[in-house]
């Protein structure tokens, strides 16, 4: 197996989820209603979960450093989390959105790893994916909800988040240097692949959440390759201000 | 010019007027969310337990933010939501129909002293007693 490929995939996918995970926390206090201020910090500690198992794996079978320098010590540059997942909270219509088009892509990339040939990683997907459907189910049901069974106001927010949050959405799947490897090898049935599945379910929830995809998008890619928005350093700067004070610290 | 207490909103948002303007309305009636009563099953073919509420625009999302209040610790198999206004009872001011009840002893088990008549009647049988 082409161990480059894997490891380049592996910080992608763990490097998303560390940052979505960032992002859903800062509604830790700060949601609409108590109920989905739990939702939102619960979700953000299981993505938090995947990304450190996900930076164990590379730990232990690639060499890599342990999760947490993985997870602290990069800086922008060197992270491959696509640019949507760093992008600001703003209001929790784009919250929503953005937590439904990513987490209809994971449904769909950690079913797919379920069958990878890299068996931490199949293994891994079995035990998570429960969660993740969960994380699908509550963006989805709002999708709904906010789209189709609201008002007019509830209705215009989601479609301009939407429209805003789409580029970004696409650039989930920018394609690697090892997209072949990987298939070849079985490790991952690739972006492009991906994509396709991920594009006729988010399709059939905006259809009934009344919501009309934007068409003639450019996807909003750099992320994979380490260039960024510039939200993400400011992001790693917060996040990781405690550990750097001390990286020796034992917690 | 006002000094800044905090740059947290937590913090800040709390500076309320010290008198209540006249023109604080109550909000109308279905402003606000429904609320719903939830049931928690531990095990498969257990009883659902009554644990709480939440508030919910639809019985869908009654059930996600349950899963998360209700279900994320410990063990749960499933869970039903009930809208509350569809959950039928008696009014607070009729409790006084079960007022004696605890008074009705003849309707509980451990009235029953039948254990007493059994060893009597065992007592009788091994001294060979005529019987009443």
């Amino acid at each position: 197996m082409n161990t480059e490929a894997i490891v380049n995939l592996l910080y992608r996918v763990a490097d998303d989820a560390l940052i979505i995970a960032h992002r859903h926390s800062e509604w830790t206090g700060m949601g609409p209603i108590l109920e989905e201020d739990i939702a939102f910090s619960s979700i953000a500690q299981d993505k938090l979960g995947h990304a450190q198992a996900l930076y164990a794996i590379m730990h232990e079978h690639f060499a890599q450093p342990k999760p947490d320098q993985a997870a602290f010590m990069r800086n922008a540059a060197a992270m491959r989390c696509c640019q949507f997942v760093e992008l600001p909270n703003g209001e929790y219509d784009f919250s929503l959105v953005r937590h439904f088009l990513f987490d209809s892509a994971e449904m769909f990339r950690y079913h797919a790893f379920t069958d990878s040939s890299f068996e931490p990683l199949a293994k891994l997907s079995r035990k998570v994916i429960g969660e993740i459907k969960y994380h699908l189910y509550h963006a989805q049901t709002w999708m709904v909800q906010l789209g189709a069974q609201g008002n007019e106001v509830s209705r215009a927010r989601m479609q301009s988040a939407l429209n805003e949050a789409w580029p970004y959405a696409l650039g989930i799947f920018e394609p690697g240097p090892f997209e072949s490897a990987l298939i070849a090898d079985g490790v991952f049935i690739g972006e492009e692949a991906l994509k396709e599945q991920w594009q006729t379910f988010v399709s059939d929830v905006c259809r009934d959440a009344n919501l009309t995809i934007p068409s003639d998008v450019e996807p909003a890619y750099g992320g994979r390759s380490g260039y960024h928005t510039e939200h993400l350093q400011p992001l790693l700067d917060e996040m990781t201000e405690v550990f750097k004070i001390d990286p020796s610290a034992e917690w | 010019m006002a000094t800044i207490i905090s740059l947290d909103p937590r913090v800040t948002r709390l500076q309320l007027e010290s008198e209540t303007p006249d023109t604080l309305k109550p909000k109308p009636e279905l402003d606000q969310l429904q609320t719903y009563e939830v049931f928690h099953q531990q095990k498969s073919g257990a009883r659902h337990i009554h644990v709480g509420s939440l508030h919910a625009p639809s019985r869908e999302l009654a059930l996600l933010l349950a899963k998360e209040q209700y279900g994320r610790r410990g063990q749960t198999y499933n869970l039903w939501v009930v809208n509350t206004a569809d959950i039928f009872t008696m009014r607070s001011d009729d409790a006084d129909v079960f007022a004696t009840t605890p008074d009705k002893t003849y309707r509980d088990v451990a009235a029953y002293m039948v254990r007493n008549k059994v060893e009597a009647f065992k007592k009788e049988q091994q001294t060979g007693g005529t019987g009443a």
